[in-house]
């Protein structure tokens, strides 16, 4: 029996033969299983879904309610039977919601694990590792290069920023779905207590958040804020806000990025950020080679990012490894993000104007 | 060290020169001595290390990663200091041992400074256990030698200057009489202390700049305000003399930023003698002729100092001004006061017999009318055989006191070819056929105000000639050293207004364009001659051009 009956890569996405699923499909399918909401990985237009209640909630504030035929909730831990293959879904610590999906179909063990961090996260259920046959990895951070700092120490240094800078705002460019409630509650542990402002992309889904009990504080539209009330301030956009005209609005704003990009300085200084800040939703290396060493697996696939350096570590360790050559799954969403900013200033959430005029 | 390369990643990506001020100050702030003070040495440009070379950065790398990694990680990233940095393997042993204690910048540079080469690499090895990954990235550029602080060197003496309410300029006064940690200096900004005492009998005074002077501004003018004398095509320097405690006689020659420049001209060094400052021009001088600047450019251009050199190229300066003599510090006195002074020092020595320093003359007038004569033909107006090196004409109001800076009125520069400008190289792109292996053709800009209020620079041209090809091999080195940026064959070099290449760009006109941003295209630029004495914020502004243009018609 070859691994790929219960699992192959197709043009649409990973494809179960076994079960007649697929898993984080990029087109419009009958039946999917959603591993996160992420909307490279979550797209609208499905005949049946099956994902964790956080993350069908998470589509239906993305794409409204209609966004699939057919919903079915999995809690971690839970087991669904799909025409004959088990699935059960694991925490998988990249965002709120987000699950490994592991498939199991006569003795044989896949785990499609969608995108996954192993380093502490206070918005999002640890990773768990699960022990496989075939572990399928994603690679965005895929060279040894990228290794995240504790995020703490990054957050760190946009306090200190604050603090230094306090006549001026600090405009926190961040994912806004996963990223930026991260960075909220990491700003709150840090002992900041004012209010934090966001862009008008943010606001839904920081309340879901808080509705969902992950505590983030006093949460504030940026939209008719006085620019001078917002000296001192911290201010969450998506990253394709952070540089735009938007920002004039704000006194003389410090522009900062969480992101596992930061990481390297060409990437940082070709997005004008003057405050890198490393903070990723995915594993680094590090945490790439640990996970895939803690579940054991007989076999690696690796679906997106830099999959050559990873399925190369895989070959000295005697690894079988693969690279499935996997489209549609967008560097940490950048694109989706550009809709979602998109959506949000269109709508009545449109950019803040300056109180005084 | 991993605070100081914290405040080295913070400069190289902050813009703002209110803001890096800050950073410093923040830092010298929160750093005890001697730590800061190493730092301040660093910041300063006083720390240079050469002692790795990229091979031995490679040969370290080799033995603790995989080779296909590796070379994978660096084509990706792009910089070899960089690549370690972030790939570096911390050997679990040194974790626990480096927890309480890494590396502080002023062990290493200790280190650097006494150990012998061959204990590098082991010592080398164990500082990168023990830095996290920026740390790990400044420890390599600074013994690589390719460090580069995103502030001047007067920038951080100002960040000094602010922790007390002391004018950087004092700061600059006492500056040369000490050295690394600077702990007398820390104390006194932070009033824990005297000043400390100027040790240095001959210190740098900030230099007088003059602002460029539009045709339509004269009609505000004056006339029989200002003095006017001729503006010499050589290099603005500060000569001064004194004795020190022993009572020796001591020289030392400055550039205009306060850089030390005496080990290149020992034949003028040793000619200077008198008590005081001067403010002057660096020329060549042969049998009595002012040589052209490209003459001094071959001096300039060689690295070692021989007599056939100094028997070819005898520097010489030519008088503006004098700052201080005889102890007496003269800045405060107006210009016609000064000025005296310096004919009669310039008579004095001219007695004596000095034949390397001499007075530059006024060029009399009573009209703008005459004075427009004069810069139109220097020759018949006093500057003789001479008037080749003659730039264009100084305007310098009689009652104006020297003041560091640019302040705007006292002194108008107003050169006489229109047609050059200062730019700031921006872009660099290889070139064709024997050239394919230089940088060789050059985008540059001039500054302007941005968007957001601050200075910004907007290209205004390109030029692949008029250079020499010694300049070309210059020029080439600096931008594989200074580039942040690469487009396919362009890249992006450093311009910052402290760190950067001033080109003197020479064209025959100007003409409207839309399809630059700048909105002027040049015709026929060329590189006129290169500026590595000018720092890049007193490069010229868009508006001199817009000015041309309309006068052009
Ligand atoms: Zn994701």
């Amino acid at each position: 029996m070859r691994p790929e009956e219960l699992l192959c890569p197709s043009p649409k996405g990973l494809y179960s033969p076994a079960g007649d699923f697929y898993v984080d499909p990029t087109r419009p399918v009958a039946r999917a299983v959603i591993t996160h909401g992420h909307s490279d990985h979550a797209r609208r237009g499905h005949g049946k879904v099956l994902a964790t209640r956080e993350t069908l909630s998470i589509m239906a504030l993305r794409y409204g309610a209609d966004f699939a035929g057919e919903t079915q909730a999995i809690a971690y831990g839970e087991s669904v039977d799909v025409n004959g293959v088990r699935i059960t879904a694991h925490p998988a610590g990249h965002v709120l919601g987000s699950a490994q999906m592991a498939l199991d179909w006569r003795g044989l063990t896949i785990v499609a694990s969608g995108d996954y961090k192993d380093a502490h996260d206070p918005t999002c259920a640890p990773f768990v590792p699960v022990r496989c046959h075939v572990f399928i990895s994603e690679a965005t951070f895929g060279l040894p290069v990228f290794r995240h700092p504790d995020a703490s120490h990054e957050t760190a240094k946009l306090m200190k920023s604050v603090a230094l800078f306090p006549e001026r705002a600090h405009v926190l460019g961040a994912y806004s779905l996963g990223k930026a409630q991260r960075m909220m509650a990491l700003i709150r542990q840090a002992g900041h207590s004012a209010p934090l402002y966001v862009h008008g992309a943010l606001t839904a889904i920081s309340a879901y958040y808080e509705q969902a009990g992950v505590p983030l504080g006093e949460v504030r539209h940026v939209k008719g804020v006085k620019k001078a009330d917002l000296a001192g301030a911290i201010i969450i956009a998506p990253p394709s806000a952070i540089t735009d005209i938007w920002t004039r609005n704000f006194p003389d704003p410090v522009t900062a990025f969480a992101s596992g990009w930061m990481r390297v300085r060409a990437r940082a200084r070709q997005r004008g950020i003057e405050l890198p800040l490393v903070v990723s939703d995915h594993a680094d290396w590090d945490g790439l080679m640990a996970s895939v060493t803690a579940t054991g697996c007989e076999e690696l696939w690796v679906t997106h990012g830099a999959e050559d350096a990873l399925v190369h570590w895989a070959g000295t360790r005697g690894l079988r490894a693969k690279p499935l050559h996997m489209v549609g799954y967008t560097e940490e969403d950048e694109a989706a993000e550009g809709e979602a900013v998109a959506e949000a200033e269109a709508g009545p959430d449109a950019a803040p104007q300056d109180g005084a005029s | 060290m991993n605070e100081f390369a914290e405040l080295l990643d913070r400069l190289s990506y902050e813009p703002r020169r209110n803001a890096k001020i800050r950073l410093m100050a923040d830092y010298f702030r929160m750093t005890p001595d001697p730590e800061r003070g190493v730092a301040l040495a660093a910041l300063t440009g006083k720390l240079s290390f050469t002692n790795a070379k990229p091979a031995l950065i490679r040969a370290l790398i080799a033995e603790r990663t995989d080779p296909v990694l590796f070379e994978m990680s660096y084509d990706y990233v792009g910089d070899l200091s960089e690549t370690v940095a972030l790939m570096w393997p911390i050997p679990k042993e040194a974790e626990a041992a480096n927890a309480n204690h890494p590396p502080f910048l002023s062990e290493i540079v200790e280190g650097l400074e006494t150990l012998p080469k061959r204990d590098l690499p082991r010592q080398l090895s164990m500082w990168l256990d023990g830095l996290d990954e920026t740390g790990r990235w400044a420890l390599l550029k600074l013994i690589t030698g390719s460090l580069r602080v995103g502030a001047s060197a007067r920038l951080a003496k100002t960040a000094v200057a602010s922790l007390g309410d002391i004018p950087p300029d004092e700061v600059e006064l006492v500056w040369p009489g000490l050295a690394m940690p600077y702990r007398e200096l820390f104390a006194w900004v932070e009033g824990k202390a005297e000043r400390p005492e100027t040790l240095d009998p001959v210190p740098f005074r900030p230099v007088m700049l003059a602002h460029a002077v539009e045709d339509e501004s004269f009609s505000a003018l004056e006339a029989d305000a200002y003095a006017a004398e001729w503006k010499w095509d050589g290099i603005r320097v500060q000569a001064v003399c004194g004795r020190d405690a022993e009572g020796k006689r001591v020289g030392r020659l400055y550039s205009r930023t306060g850089e030390d420049i005496s080990g290149a001209f020992p034949d003028l060094m040793e000619a200077l003698d008198f008590d005081g400052a001067i403010d002057g021009e660096l020329l060549v001088m042969r049998h009595t002729r002012v040589q052209s600047f490209n003459v001094l450019q071959q001096r300039l251009n060689r690295k070692s100092v021989t007599a056939k050199m100094l028997a070819e190229f005898p520097a010489h300066i030519r008088a503006y001004d004098l700052l201080a003599e005889d102890g007496e510090d003269l800045r405060p006195l107006p210009f016609r006061a000064r000025r005296a002074k310096l004919e009669a020092l310039a008579a004095r020595l001219m007695a004596e017999g000095h034949d390397r320093m001499d007075l530059s003359p006024m060029v009399p007038f009573d009209t703008w009318e005459q004075l427009t004569a004069a810069r139109a033909d220097p020759s018949s107006a006093g500057a003789g055989e001479d008037a080749a090196a003659v730039e264009g004409v100084m305007l310098k109001a009689w009652d104006s006191a020297y003041l560091p800076g640019r302040p705007k009125g006292p002194w108008w520069k107003w050169k006489r070819d229109p047609h050059t400008v200062d730019a700031v190289l921006m872009y660099a792109q290889r070139g064709h056929g024997k050239r394919s292996s230089f940088y060789s053709d050059y985008t540059f800009g001039v500054w302007t105000k941005g968007e957001e209020g601050g200075d910004v620079l907007v290209p205004v041209g390109k030029a692949y000639f008029g250079f020499t090809d010694q300049e070309l091999i210059e020029i080439d080195k600096f931008v594989r050293r200074s580039t942040i940026n690469r487009f396919g064959p362009v890249r992006e070099v450093v311009h910052e207004p402290d760190e950067g290449l001033v080109l003197e760009v020479a064209f025959e006109g100007l003409a409207r364009s839309t399809r630059h941003r700048s909105g002027v295209a040049m015709r026929f630029p060329r590189i006129a001659r290169l500026r590595w004495d000018k720092p890049p914020r007193e490069a010229d502004r868009l508006e001199a051009l817009e000015a041309l243009l309309k006068a052009e018609g």
